[in-house]
């Protein structure tokens, strides 16, 4: 499913210019840092409610394309700004990671 | 080729620095992408650590035809038990630290499944010295 698409199926805030063509197939929902860096997977869409700049930080060394902040968090400044040097997407929902992990699996399983 | 960086005493938000110049430079060098995401891995986690339990440091970076050597040496405190420290799930991250999603234990692990050699070398109050190779 295109990014685009799973933006507007869980109603997700888009904080930055995203590719809306990119293809998603695959999620790793963690808001363990290294659990992440020792487990996503490249291409795969990261739900977390970390918001610094560590987390973009991560997702362009393991080329994850999109993030979505759980329960209305918004990312730090210097979060967004690494984010969009990356061509990383930064969305947020209102709901929690149960509700989002729930919602995106049935969307791409 | 040879790189290096410094490590910033407690200094999150530059972490990271160096494994995304060095994915930058392995990518353009034609680096299989297989190995270059096991480097970025292990040098990132030997990086925050260096931020996260000690007080900053140096990374030396070598890069040859068939390999890369990560050197990461820091300014203590030095590691009193390196079997513990490499246990899955042991971790002694501030308060501070475990909020903002570090200190699952995870990290040196990580960099354990990451390279093809390995070698911890630390002295306490003094400091630790990392060496990473990964064959490419
Ligand atoms: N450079 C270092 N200097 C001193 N102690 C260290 C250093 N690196 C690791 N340690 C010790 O080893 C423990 C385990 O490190 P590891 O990277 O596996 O986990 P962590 O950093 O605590 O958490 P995570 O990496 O999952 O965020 C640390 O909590 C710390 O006690
Ligand atoms: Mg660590």
């Amino acid at each position: 499913m295109t990014l685009k698409e799973i933006i507007e199926k869980l109603d997700l805030t888009v904080y930055n210019d995203v590719n809306g063509d990119t293809e998603i197939s695959s999620a790793y929902a963690s808001d363990l840092l290294s659990d992440v860096m020792g487990n996503a997977k490249s291409g795969q869409l990261w739900i977390t409610m970390q918001t610094h700049k560590n987390v973009a930080a991560i997702a362009a060394l393991k080329d994850v394309p999109a993030i979505i902040l759980v329960k209305n968090n918004a990312p730090d400044e210097d979060m967004l700004a690494f984010a969009k040097d990356e061509d990383i997407a930064v969305l947020s929902s209102k709901q929690a990671s149960f509700e989002v992990c729930g919602k995106l699996y049935e969307l791409i399983k | 080729m040879h790189y290096t960086f410094d490590i910033e005493e407690g200094n999150f938000t530059n972490a990271g620095q160096a494994s995304g110049n060095i994915k930058k430079t392995l990518k353009q060098l034609n680096v299989n992408p297989a190995s270059i995401k096991r480097i970025v891995v292990a040098l990132y986690e030997a990086e925050i650590n260096a931020v996260a339990h000690a007080y900053g440091g140096k990374i030396d970076v070598d890069i040859d035809s068939d390999k890369i050597t990560m050197v990461v040496a820091d300014r203590g405190p030095g590691i009193p038990n390196i079997d513990l420290a490499m246990t899955e799930g042991y971790s002694t991250a501030s308060k501070e630290v475990r909020e903002m999603g570090f200190g699952a234990g995870m990290g040196l692990p990580n960099i354990k499944s990451n390279t093809d050699q390995l070698d911890i070398q630390t002295q306490l109050g003094v400091g630790t010295t990392i060496t990473m190779t990964v064959f490419f």
